[in-house]
């Protein structure tokens, strides 16, 4: 995955609650058996609306979107991820995400933040004038032209992965030891944990 | 660690931790994975690209459910009837070579144990007590009702899980949702879960592993527990539990991957400490009064959107919240309701019995219950049964139940997702109502334009009757 260290661009103002999974990519886009090219899908049935953002010549290419609490809500489907990320999207802003939808991002180098509802109304004013919004991962701020400055928590494992694009498959695997060794005492203590489909 | 008082969920949580990084991210065991076609070929591609294994194949079990037509699946000489779309096709066909191509079980769409994967997980006793549950769906939450930890993962987590079977975590908060007193004559465990919902809202577990707590679940049968544990992702959480008893224990019993003989006397011995210690703290608690639930209905696009059978469809005005008041204009215009109409004067041109939220055994008995010696109204243009898999439906056709469906008008069909999604052929059309079992309202979910009111079994059945919403009280 790409790193990410600082987003600067211009923001898309959808301020919307509650946009579930399926509202960022609906089910007909899922029958792929690959990552690529759902960014065609992405936000389907709120494009058909004539007039709305992700349409809108000024917030073309826009790599931040700005939502309302309980983004990504729903499906635990990652093509939701993928969609965003063919679509440019690099940052998403909203006072709360979906559990689930908020580790599928991080995963895909699209960093979630959390602001209080508030600070996303003031940046949904500043993206809806077309101005530039900074987003720093090293510093955890949101800034913009008018010297707004809004700090964001992150759970550091995620900023670290964020920040150096890291396969966490790759780094589990290298604790292939610790893994073991709880697997051997699980053997031993709890046998039927570990017989699984082999048990019938 | 023994000596301080932890919820059930921390318990379980503590019994996986192989280790705590630094900066308190856990590394935390999967004792179980179920995989279906749409969230795994993309996992299963980057661990070939990898040269990366399987760490433990027998701890996977593969279900195809999403994608496949609920219609015959042989046709009369016995053979397999294609699937025509071909994306479906190519995507069942990539699970059925890569799950026996990495040592995983797989189970065919033409096997009688196929079904939606939380039905067949804890009918398999594949899911079990105490056990961390994942799959590469939102609902694997269902399998709480066992008193599992089981969640949702995304497909790069699918991966993670398969090379490794462990996962990257934070711990969530303990939440407890306690419900006092006993539900009325008539109210089941989707209008409570559906009452949750629509109390603590879409977000309300956000953050948290809900317990539900109280002698309503005590009294639950496990697939009453399955059902409430199932829809804990619509409140926001991301995983909910019921403590584990002997109802639990009795449903398990000589399950075909539970344990046996001495192993199951010392899984039941494990089992019995997996409850709340008393003294344990939850970061968040809400009481529910059960006698405030009635049969419940969603009127919106959001499973927050719930009034009891006998209320009316919302005004915008009425909330409180700015964005909620946007959100509710919009999903009012969506489902082309007006406010201040009576839920139960609300057509129904179409009714779906099924969903791993409600297709189980006895969601297909409440359902025949109200409709027995009764027919679907005119209007209702379509109306389909489909159990939750093909063990549920063999016991269903050995009670009589198909008969009682196919005389009230109903389809009885193949196990899988079905209408609950819109991924395969069953859809709901574009401007249709739907009283549907399934789990979620949102827009397009069911078909693009299809709108969706989500109710339990009885409670469809009893729409397909009056062809409108209605209280199925009045039925039975």
């Amino acid at each position: 995955m790409q790193p990410l260290t600082r987003v600067e661009g211009r923001a898309i103002p959808l301020g919307l609650k509650n946009v579930d999974t399926d509202i960022i990519i609906p089910a007909k886009w899922l029958k792929t058996i690959s990552r690529e090219g759902l960014g065609a899908g992405a936000f389907e049935v709120l494009r058909a609306e004539p007039g709305n953002v992700f349409d809108n010549p000024a917030y073309q290419g826009a790599p931040i979107l700005i939502a309302g609490d309980n983004y990504g809500c729903g499906s635990s489907r990652e093509h939701a991820a993928w969609a965003m990320l063919d679509l440019g999207i690099r940052v998403v802003i909203a006072p709360s995400f979906s559990d689930i939808h908020s580790g599928n991002a991080v995963k895909n180098g699209i960093l979630p933040v959390v602001l209080p509802q508030d600070a996303v109304d003031r940046l949904l004013e500043v993206a809806r004038e077309g101005l530039e919004i900074t987003v720093d991962l090293e510093a955890q701020t949101v800034t913009t032209p008018y010297q707004d400055r809004f700090a964001f928590e992150i759970d550091p494992f995620r900023k670290h992965c964020l920040l150096n694009g890291l396969d966490e498959v790759g780094l589990t695997m290298a604790r292939g030891e610790a893994i073991g060794g709880f697997e051997a005492q699980r053997t031993a203590a709890q046998p039927w944990l570990m017989r699984g489909t082999a048990a019938a | 660690m023994a000596s301080r008082p932890r919820t059930l969920y921390e318990k379980i949580w503590d019994a996986h931790v192989v280790e705590t990084r630094d900066d308190g991210t856990a590394l935390i065991y999967i004792d179980r994975h179920l995989v279906h076609e749409v969230t795994s070929p993309q996992a299963f591609e980057a661990l070939k690209v990898a040269g990366r294994p399987v760490r433990r194949p027998e701890l996977t079990l593969a279900v195809p459910d999403h994608n496949l037509p609920t219609t015959a699946r042989v046709d009369a000489s016995g053979k397999p009837v294609p699937i025509a779309d071909p994306e479906s096709a190519a995507q069942l066909a990539a699970l059925e070579v890569n799950a026996p191509a990495f040592g995983i079980r797989y189970i065919p769409a033409t096997a009688k144990e196929q079904g939606i994967v939380h039905v067949v997980g804890p009918e398999q006793g594949f899911s079990l007590p105490g056990t961390t549950i994942v799959c590469g769906d939102s609902h694997t939450a269902c399998h709480g009702g066992l008193g599992a930890l089981a969640f949702g993962i995304g497909t790069s987590e699918v991966e993670h899980v398969l090379a490794t079977q462990t996962l990257l975590l934070q711990q969530s908060k303990p939440m407890e949702v306690r419900v006092e007193g006993d539900l009325g004559p008539g109210v089941s465990a989707k209008d409570l879960i559906l009452h949750i919902i629509g109390t603590i809202g879409a977000a309300g577990g956000s953050g948290y592993v809900i317990e539900y707590r109280g002698k309503v679940f005590e009294a639950m049968t496990l697939e009453e527990r399955l059902t409430v544990c199932n829809m804990s992702i619509e409140a926001g959480a991301r995983a909910g539990l019921i403590a584990p008893d002997d109802t639990t224990f009795a449903y398990l019993k000589g399950r075909p991957m539970a344990p046996k003989g001495a192993e199951w006397d010392a899984a039941v011995a494990y089992w019995r400490t997996l409850h709340t210690d008393d003294g344990a703290t939850f970061a968040k608690s809400v009481t529910i009064n059960a006698a405030d639930v009635e049969p419940s209905v969603t009127w919106g696009t959001s499973p927050e959107d719930v009034v009891p059978i006998g209320g009316r469809v919302p005004h915008p005005g009425d909330f409180a919240d700015e964005s909620k008041r946007v959100a509710a204009q919009k999903s009012l215009d969506y489902m082309g309701l007006t406010p201040g109409t009576p839920m139960t004067q609300v057509p129904i041109e179409n009714v779906f019995i099924g969903s791993c939220t409600n297709s189980r055994i006895e969601d297909l008995r409440a359902a025949a219950a109200v409709l027995k010696g009764r027919h679907k109204a005119d209007n209702v243009r379509w109306a389909i049964v489909v159990p939750g898999s093909g063990l549920v439906k063999a016991m269903a056709e050995d009670e009589g139940l198909d008969k009682v469906f196919t005389d009230a008008g109903f389809e009885w069909r193949e196990p899988g997702c079905s209408a609950c999604l819109g991924m395969n052929p069953d859809k709901v059309p574009p401007g249709e109502r739907c009283a549907s079992t399934s789990n979620r309202n949102f827009v397009g979910r069911q078909g693009p334009g299809a709108r969706t009111h989500l109710v339990s079994p009885a409670m469809a059945a009893a729409a397909a009757v009056a062809g409108r919403l209605a209280d199925v009280r009045e039925l039975v």
